[in-house]
């Protein structure tokens, strides 16, 4: 067990090593220097700037320098608003994590529900309304679901009502009702996606012997479903978190900037926009470390929740 | 024994080899293709979306062609205009044309735009995919064909690959490199083909044992001839499955990039950059939107459901 939690971590650690060396090299790659403006400046002041930021020692020496200072936490000042990128990340995560957060709950528990009603009423009118909003939600892009919902049910009944009813706020990320709207366009794509995979492993555990034996034991439909099916047929979905913790954090990046939310991926995507450097491989790091530990937590939970994965093996 | 050598070669006769005689079957042999093809032709939504697929595709390669506008040109005296405009420019006087999805802000055609991005957006996920293909059947297949140490090694590579976010590293690639088709198809193929290559290594791994690959070891062949006519073939239908489930997943991607302005360039159309544009007049010309939403989504649908067709026909035990 320890070893297998010590080879995991190890291999996050070369894969976050990995991202930090491509991200450097990427940069480096990038036309132009930082100081390179309208204005020509004169070659002494240039020579004084690529000194103080240690642009004029070889690249290697800057790429340790560059290792050093992520392991510091210092991942530069952003180029155009000229603040350290660690604040703007600090300030902002927590909008994205709290709209990501709330995303994946709402993904993981309506998605569950979704697949096991599918799954029970097989072959019924139920699961093919079921599968086929699960089918609209792999299909749609989460762009095109929060435009939409914005204007049909943010912005419609607004207007409609003569700017006196606020059913959903059209943007921001405050009292309740400005919430509902961006957390279902996140979701609504990886709730698909479990609720076909639960469908799937539940009707595969409905099928099983041990169902059978408590059908004959004459427990409740209830009981049967909710104490022997849906914790059984529940594993599988554990093991795709991973996956959709990614997913719905980049699917953040356009549902964030629809919403106006100000949240990381909003400033992620500005910065691409304005082609600020500093800020877009600042932000890669951080999404990068934080993913390759999510899926690190994740794969490591699967283990405690499930007794029959045997760790070792890995 | 030693009369063995007495018996008269003229008692024996060829039989045949013809296995349906000799096994005494009374109908003819179906191979596994073409049962599956059977199961696929009674599956009927598959097909319908096999059908839309192709004419989609068709419709994208040849209704720009044909449109009398072409997807660069400006009509700026016709901008934002709605469905069926009437066509008043002085260049097409008398000759009574029709922008069938009306003009987008800057008064171009959105019918040959429409068809036009579809192009790009399909050649750019079909090329993505196949290049993924390409990359996976070979790595999967060496590295579950060698097993062992090349195996570990190989597989290292890939779980360090896939623990990185692949559309962090797409986003990454196309900052660097100059804007246009194939550096999507090159930044979507960098990180695409794990997938592939873990299921093909899987394919090979169970399939490497088998008596018809020990038989061709036995006969000499060499591990490449092995992996590329005996185990990539016999993996088809699993690799088929995947392509085109692949393909939704690539043009989301690229609908994506380009929403975030990350697409081709400027004056080149392509769904993601179309529904771009929508996005941000949506909310006074909505079929701006509209139009390359359902563009994209149509195509999305159709291949999700045409690889569960897909799936249900080649693996019927999976069957749900």
């Amino acid at each position: 067990m320890a070893k297998y939690i010590l080879k995991r971590i190890g291999y996050s650690i070369v894969t976050l090593f990995v991202l930090i060396t491509l991200t450097f090299f990427m940069m480096r790659l990038l036309p132009g220097d930082p100081f390179t403006g309208e204005k020509q400046l004169p070659e002494k002041t240039m020579e004084a700037l690529n000194a103080k930021y240690g642009l004029d020692k070889p690249l290697v020496t800057q790429y340790i320098m560059y290792l050093g200072n992520c392991l510091h936490g210092d991942l530069g000042l952003s180029l155009n608003t000229n603040r350290p990128v660690t604040t703007i990340i600090s300030e902002s995560f927590a909008y994205s994590f709290d709209l990501g957060i709330r995303a994946v709950i709402m993904a993981f528990v309506l998605g569950v529900l979704l697949g096991s009603i599918a799954a029970i009423k097989r072959g019924k009118a139920t699961d093919t309304v079921c599968m086929l909003v699960a089918l609209i939600g792999v299909s749609v892009p989460s762009f095109i679901v929060a435009a939409v919902l914005q204007y049909y049910l943010g912005l419609q009944p607004y207007l409609a009502s003569n700017k006196t009813v606020q059913l959903f706020a059209v943007t921001g990320w405050g009292p309740a009702n400005s919430k509902i709207l961006p957390v279902f366009a996140l979701a609504f794509g990886s709730l698909a996606q479990i609720s076909r995979l639960m469908r799937t492993s539940m009707l595969d555990v409905l099928g099983q012997d041990y169902i059978k034996t408590a059908k004959a034991k004459g427990l409740s439909q209830g009981a049967i479903i909710w104490k022997h099916a849906i914790r059984n047929a529940i594993m599988p979905v554990v093991t795709v978190l991973g996956p959709i913790t990614a997913s719905v954090l980049t699917g953040a990046f356009v549902v964030e900037n629809v919403f106006a939310i100000p949240g990381l991926g909003r400033y992620f995507v500005q910065g691409i926009q304005n082609y600020d450097y500093t800020m877009i491989s600042g932000t890669t790091i951080f999404y990068g470390a934080f993913l390759i530990i999510a899926n690190l937590v994740v794969d490591l939970a699967y283990g405690f929740i499930d007794p029959r994965v045997k760790l070792e093996e890995g | 024994m030693a009369n063995i050598g007495k018996i008269d070669k003229s008692r024996f006769g060829w039989v045949g080899a013809d296995p349906e005689h000799r096994e005494g079957l009374s109908r003819p042999s179906i191979t596994y293709w073409r049962d599956a093809m059977k199961r696929l032709a009674k599956n009927r939504v598959a097909l319908v979306c096999l059908i839309i697929i192709v004419l989609l595709i068709l419709a994208c390669a040849l209704l720009p062609l044909f449109s009398s506008f072409s997807s660069r040109e400006q009509h700026l005296a016709e901008t934002n205009k709605g469905f069926f405009f009437q066509c008043q420019d002085d260049r097409y006087e008398g000759k009574n044309l029709v922008h069938i999805f009306g003009t987008d802000k800057l008064g171009r055609d959105m019918w040959t735009r429409t068809f036009e991005g579809g192009r790009v957006s399909l050649m750019i996920a079909f090329a993505a995919v196949f290049i993924n293909l390409i990359i996976g059947m070979i790595y999967g297949g060496v590295s579950g064909y060698f097993g062992g140490v090349v195996d570990n090694i190989m597989m290292r590579i890939v779980e360090v690959v896939n623990g990185i976010p692949y559309l962090i590293v797409v986003v990454l690639l196309m900052l660097v490199l100059p804007k246009g088709i194939f550096t999507m198809v090159v930044a979507y193929a960098t990180v695409g083909w794990t997938g592939m290559a873990r299921l093909v290594r899987g394919q090979a791994l169970s399939l490497k044992n088998q008596e018809f690959v020990v038989a061709a070891e036995a006969m000499g062949a060499r591990p490449a001839r092995i992996i590329a006519r005996h185990l990539l073939p016999n993996a088809l239908s699993v690799i088929i499955i995947n392509v085109t489930l692949a393909v939704p997943s690539a043009i989301f991607t690229e609908a994506f990039l380009s929403y975030i302005g990350l697409g081709v360039p400027v004056p080149q159309p392509s769904w993601g950059m179309l529904a771009q544009e929508g996005a941000a007049v949506f909310q006074v010309y909505p079929s701006k939107l509209w139009i390359p939403a359902i563009a994209i989504s149509i195509t999305m649908l159709s291949f999700n459901l045409l690889g569960d067709g897909l799936r249900d026909a080649f693996d019927p035990r999976l069957r749900r």
